[in-house]
């Protein structure tokens, strides 16, 4: 079974009434159990639940200390150009939209990695929009092989590949993939996504598994929360981890909860996710897959960010520039999306420790 | 005195900890001087020689001896590659192969690890492989130039205490190797039992960096360990399991 199919055998079931049969009992017997299935996973994504917050975060917190310990690793993203042929209706750089584009030059690229080198960094996630043509694979080759002696860790979020042109890049050495389906209901998905590649469902969906065969070390997945109602869309991405996990062991996951945040263009359907539904997803998450780690994105603000990491954060994004060029050049882009947390790394790193945690910044590199 | 030997090294303390949970870098000297520990293991996917404040060595004393991993090795080939560089990097020659292709449990791939540990040994390296507790291979690891075994209690981080007792008691009985009880040991007195046992030493992680007081703990830990290899020393009674018969039955048999 593929991911495909797994997430589609849960397509017709009625979520509704799955969620007003939820008893109390059955919340309690999925936080006493050592771990949890499909069915416990969903019962604790119940408006129910809600009440049980205190207790999930106990017992997540208690999973992510062991797993884990008390440490967070820092990265932050590099955009390398903002050229798209998407249109995805929540997102600054949609092809309709009329704003500045930019593509680093291989030079200026090495610039912006300096300088985020400079600032600490030892992991960092290349970023692009999809342009095959603005920016294809070899683009995308040569900028890892170019910074490689900077950082111990590259990840990249970029537009799906085929699995031969993962390997590529993983020979030129990339280590990670970040791939967020965005939203798991087909029908919203063809929606918000209405033409150019992205609007391919299960290309996008299988990418991450192609990257898996392709000997990827790790793999970050999310829904973005407010496309559609979030307990399905958190349930949909706990079975897509579920489904990588059993079938690549060796592979790390991580899971991401991004929020919608403002951003420049046309108007999307946004259904409401409050801090505590983040939460909620958050917890349900540690829980049901205990060894995955959980990002918090500069989406989220300071404070709120600060108060999460004792529930099992285990990666944040630190000094972030949604712009292409935003480290070092001059003359930048527009942004993807306005961050919240505006915090330099110093302060970061201080807050992490205020909270008794440890902010790294080498937690791995391809040997 | 009591000491453990392994390679050419003479250790009074039979407590090695890890270094990978701590909630700062700068509560590690403190830790390593309450626990009593002469060991001290480094993931050196963690390690960042180019920065003074990140690098996790700079908070090990010298008189320490390092036992860097490869955690984070899926293969016997990355594991090789992970060793070599921890060498080249100033690590000493210890090396605790870790290869774990399981990351939902991390438990270790025996195979990868037996493969590993011979390349190294042969290289020199002074290898203490984390395992699965099995004979057949603790015995493939010792034929390979193992210096000692680390099996494991419970998976990593589970704090669950020695769950595989029965096969790290076979373990203890029949190699000639040092045998480490390492992972899942959450209290001191897993420790204590471990060492009770038979055990020539234990590692401890997760329930020292975890605890509300990783200082305290350290201590806590080595006291565990000291008095878990004194009841062993002192042959503990034997446990009883049938009651014993207040006369004897046998005394019509002049
Ligand atoms: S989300 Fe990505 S694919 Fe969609 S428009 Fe923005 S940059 Fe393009």
């Amino acid at each position: 079974m593929s991911a495909y199919e797994k997430i589609a055998t849960y397509e017709t079931l009625d979520f509704a009434a799955f969620f007003a049969s939820v008893t109390e009992d059955r919340i309690r017997y999925a936080l006493i159990k050592p771990s949890i299935n499909e069915e416990d996973f969903l019962c604790l994504l119940s408006p129910q639940a809600e009440n049980y917050l205190e207790e999930m975060a106990q017992k997540a917190h208690k999973i992510a200390l062991n797993q884990f310990g008390r440490t967070v690793v820092l990265y932050t993203p590099m955009y390398l150009a903002n050229y798209c042929v998407n249109a995805c209706t929540y997102c600054g750089y949609n092809s309709s939209n009329e704003i500045k584009r930019k593509k680093l030059s291989l030079e200026d690229a090495e610039k912006e990695a300096l300088a985020i080198r400079n600032q600490g960094f030892r992991h960092i996630i290349l970023l692009t929009g999809e342009s095959r043509t603005h920016t294809p694979v070899s683009y995308i080759k040569d900028c890892i092989s170019l910074i490689k002696k900077y950082f111990s860790s590259i990840s990249i979020e970029i537009y799906p590949l085929e699995q031969q042109e993962y390997r590529q890049l993983i020979e030129a050495g990339a280590d990670g993939l970040t791939i967020y389906q965005e939203v798991y209901n087909k029908d919203t998905y063809k929606t918000v996504h209405p033409k150019g590649p992205k609007s391919n469902y299960q290309y996008r969906l299988e990418a991450a598994e192609r990257a898996a065969k392709s000997g990827i070390h790790s793999v970050s997945i999310g829904a973005l929360l407010g496309l559609s109602p979030w307990r399905q869309e958190a349930f949909f991405t706990g079975l897509h981890g579920q489904y990588l996990q059993d079938n690549y062991p060796a592979l790390e996951l991580t899971l991401s909860t991004p929020r919608i945040r403002p951003h420049k263009g046309t108007e999307t359907k946004i259904y409401e996710v409050t801090e505590k539904n983040l939460v909620q997803a958050m917890l349900a998450y540690k829980i049901f897959l205990p060894r995955a780690g959980i990002n918090i994105t500069t989406r989220e603000s300071a404070e709120f960010r600060d108060n999460l990491i004792p529930l099992g954060v285990t990666k944040m994004s630190a000094a972030v520039s949604t712009q292409v060029g935003g480290h070092s050049i001059e003359d930048k882009s527009t942004s993807q999306f306005d961050i919240a947390d505006g915090r330099t790394v110093e302060e970061i790193r201080c807050a992490i420790r205020e909270k008794g945690y440890n902010p790294i910044f080498k937690d791995w590199e391809p040997f | 005195m009591d000491k453990l030997q392994i390679g050419s090294t003479e250790l009074e303390s039979r407590l090695l900890i890890g270094t990978g949970k701590y909630s700062s870098n700068e509560i590690l000297p403190q830790v390593i001087e309450s626990s009593g520990t002469q060991v001290v293991t480094v993931a050196l996917r963690r390690v960042d020689i180019t920065s003074s404040e990140e690098n996790i060595l700079n908070f090990i004393d010298k008189k320490i001896t390092l036992l860097p991993n490869t955690s984070g090795a899926r293969t016997a080939e990355e594991a090789v590659r992970i060793a070599r560089l921890a060498q080249a990097a100033g690590c000493g020659n210890w090396i605790k192969i870790e290869v774990i292709s399981d990351n939902k449990y991390l438990l270790p791939d025996n195979y990868e690890t037996i493969k590993a540990t011979e390349i190294l040994a042969k290289e020199g390296f002074v290898v203490l492989p984390y395992m699965n507790p099995d004979l057949m291979d603790a015995k493939r690891m010792a034929d390979a130039g193992a210096a000692a075994v680390m099996p494991l209690g419970a998976p990593i981080g589970s704090n669950r205490g020695i769950k595989t007792k029965e096969m790290v008691r076979i373990l203890i009985d029949e190699m000639n190797l040092p045998i480490i009880v390492d992972a899942g040991l959450g209290a001191p007195s897993h420790a204590a039992e471990a060492m009770e046992m038979g055990a020539d030493a234990v590692l401890v992680n997760t329930a020292i960096a975890s605890s509300g007081d990783p200082v305290a703990m350290g201590e806590a830990f080595k006291l565990a360990t000291e008095a878990g290899r004194k009841a062993y020393l002192s042959r503990l009674g034997p446990q009883r399991t049938v009651a014993e018969a207040s006369s004897p039955l046998t005394g019509f048999l002049r």
